[in-house]
């Protein structure tokens, strides 16, 4: 099992989640979240004076998958949210332990899924 | 039905009729003209006091909506209180002071409470108070998100009761600067500038906001604390423009003036110039057409034309607009990025500095139709009136920096003008209050 973190920009999740749907993936869980990586950050104007906004506006989605999975959805995930400029985001995959569904008690590959 | 509905209407206006020319018969021709006259007046200035009273609404959103969402009840409290104190204050002395019997052309000197008022007087008051609430609440703006609550009511008072009647009185009540052939329409320079100016020292006084100016090493970086709602600063702007109907037109004084029309589009005209003006130069210097300097320059289009738009042109309008808007750009960039002085809402250059061109301008662009004597040097007139223009814009300006200094100096040295800084860091809508403005939304924000 696998736990994915993506960040990717917030305007590509509708072409993320469709990818994802188009490869059987239908578990997600999305979150706002702020960074910044190579892109470093940008710069807005307000009244006049320059704002340095090095904290950039991100989505994070987490995936737990079993193994079979990893690879199509690491794949729907980039070919959803590439554009191939810089601040396309980062995929992050980690082992995972154990999953436990609260309403059954189900745990491991019965849970995930 | 409607045939039913028809031949009543037919029927009552026929007993109208009737009725107006029997009193017809037994008053003279001049009798009834006077009284017409009279109720014109009476409509046309309760209306026009109505709109501009509607511009505190304007002024609450544009400052709210300029301003951080952890201020705006705060700025909401300050706009409620300065009219509701102001128009307390104005009854008991501002208007006394303002309209009463002169003493030598400097202050007004009885009148107090409104003393022996009949109808045609509070029609009068209804329509000055709202003038004198507008100059107040200019000051909210320039003094968001930092100012007490108690040292901005104990300030309210004063501009209402002392500091814009008296200088009010020099123009509007036949005063020395009115003895002069000073001409202030409907009041850049009574009710904008003085606002502006008071302002101004407040501001001064007050200090800038916490991370506003930042000082590193020998230099002083300027930040931009971006204000938290475009859209209600430009609803407040839209509000402003329509009550300026109000505002412009009603000083008419007179619902059978027949130049209300001419008011209404020089006041047009600037208006929108002035919002060109500044976004072709918001567009030119920051290389974005800059929404909020956009709405400050169709505020400071206002502005201009507030003291000439009874004696311009409409293409002496257009020029006095769009002077405004580029000027009122500038102003906002010297203010904050030379002078260091914090006025999140551009009040100072809005009404200060525009309100200043504006009262010059009539020295420059009065063409001398609806008044033979105002000439503006433009139309041959030579530099008499402008140089009159400009000792009524350096007296009130003297007058009302000398006033205001010793107000907010006060305050300061007796510890009421600001709030300390753990408070200024949560938003005055805890520490002055101890409520949210937005309570259940999450707001998160370390500016």
């Amino acid at each position: 099992m696998r736990l994915i973190i993506a960040y990717i920009q917030p305007h590509m999740l509708n072409s993320v989640k469709e990818e994802l749907y188009k490869a059987e993936v239908y578990k997600i869980s999305v979150t706002n979240s702020l960074g910044c990586g190579q892109q470093k950050g940008y710069t807005e104007s307000y009244r006049g004076v320059d704002i340095e906004v090095n904290l950039l506006k991100k989505t994070r989605i987490e995936i737990a998958v079993n193994e079979a999975f990893v690879q199509p959805t690491i794949d729907a995930i980039i070919t959803g949210a590439r554009t191939g400029e810089i601040g396309d985001g980062k995929i992050l995959v980690l082992p995972l332990e154990n999953v436990v569904r609260i309403r059954s008690g189900e745990t491991g590959h019965q849970a995930i899924g | 039905m409607k045939r039913w509905m028809k031949y009543l209407t037919a029927l009552l206006l026929m007993g109208l009729c009737a009725v107006t020319q029997a009193a017809a018969e037994e008053a003279t021709l001049a009798e009834v003209v006077s009284r017409f006259e009279l109720a014109f007046d009476m409509l046309w200035l309760v209306l026009a006091a109505v709109l501009v009273f509607f511009m505190q609404a304007g002024f609450a959103m544009v400052e709210s909506g300029l301003s951080r969402a952890k201020n705006a009840g705060n700025i909401m409290m300050k706009n409620l209180m300065d009219f509701s104190a102001g128009a307390v204050a104005f009854w008991a002395i501002g208007w006394g002071l303002m309209y009463g019997a002169s003493i030598s052309g400097f202050i007004g000197s009885d009148q107090l409470f409104i003393h022996g008022a009949e109808s045609t007087l509070y029609r009068d008051w209804m329509f000055q108070v709202v003038f004198a609430a507008t100059a107040a609440t200019i000051v909210s703006g320039a003094m968001a998100e930092r100012t007490k609550f108690g040292g901005y009511l104990i300030y309210s008072v004063c501009i209402t009761a002392i500091i814009y009647p008296i200088s009010g009185h020099w123009i509007w009540n036949g005063g020395w600067l009115a003895e002069l052939g000073f001409h202030d329409f409907a009041g850049s320079t009574v009710v904008h500038s003085v606002g502006a100016w008071a302002a101004l020292v407040g501001a001064f006084f007050l200090g800038a906001r916490k991370g506003k100016y930042v000082q590193i090493g020998k230099k002083t970086v300027v930040r931009a604390i971006p204000g938290h709602n475009m859209p209600l600063a430009a609803l407040g702007v839209f509000i402003l423009w329509f009550g300026w109907y109000g505002f412009n037109a009603g000083s008419t004084l007179s619902g059978t003036d027949p130049d209300i029309a001419h008011v209404a589009v020089t006041t047009t005209l600037a208006a929108a110039t002035g919002a060109i003006g500044a976004m072709f130069s918001s567009w030119k210097w920051f290389g974005k057409p800059d929404p909020s300097m956009s709405l400050n320059g169709a505020l400071s289009g206002l502005v201009g034309i507030t003291a000439g738009t009874w004696v311009v042109s409409p293409v002496g309008a257009l020029i006095i607009g769009v002077v405004s808007g580029v000027l009122v750009v500038a102003s906002v960039e010297l203010v904050d990025k030379v002078l260091h002085i914090d006025d999140p809402v551009g009040a100072v250059s809005v009404h200060g500095v525009c309100g200043a061109w504006g009262t010059l301008a009539v020295g420059l662009f009065a063409d001398g139709v609806n008044d033979a004597s105002i000439v503006g040097l433009f139309y041959g007139g030579g530099a008499t009136q402008l140089g009159i223009q400009l000792l009524g814009v350096a007296a009130v300006f003297a007058w009302v920096v000398l006033l205001s200094s010793i107000l907010f100096g006060s305050l300061k040295a007796i510890g009421m003008l600001r709030v300390n800084g753990k408070e200024e860091l949560m938003g005055l809508d805890i520490g002055e209050h101890g409520m949210e403005s937005y309570s259940g939304f999450q707001i998160f924000s370390n500016m």
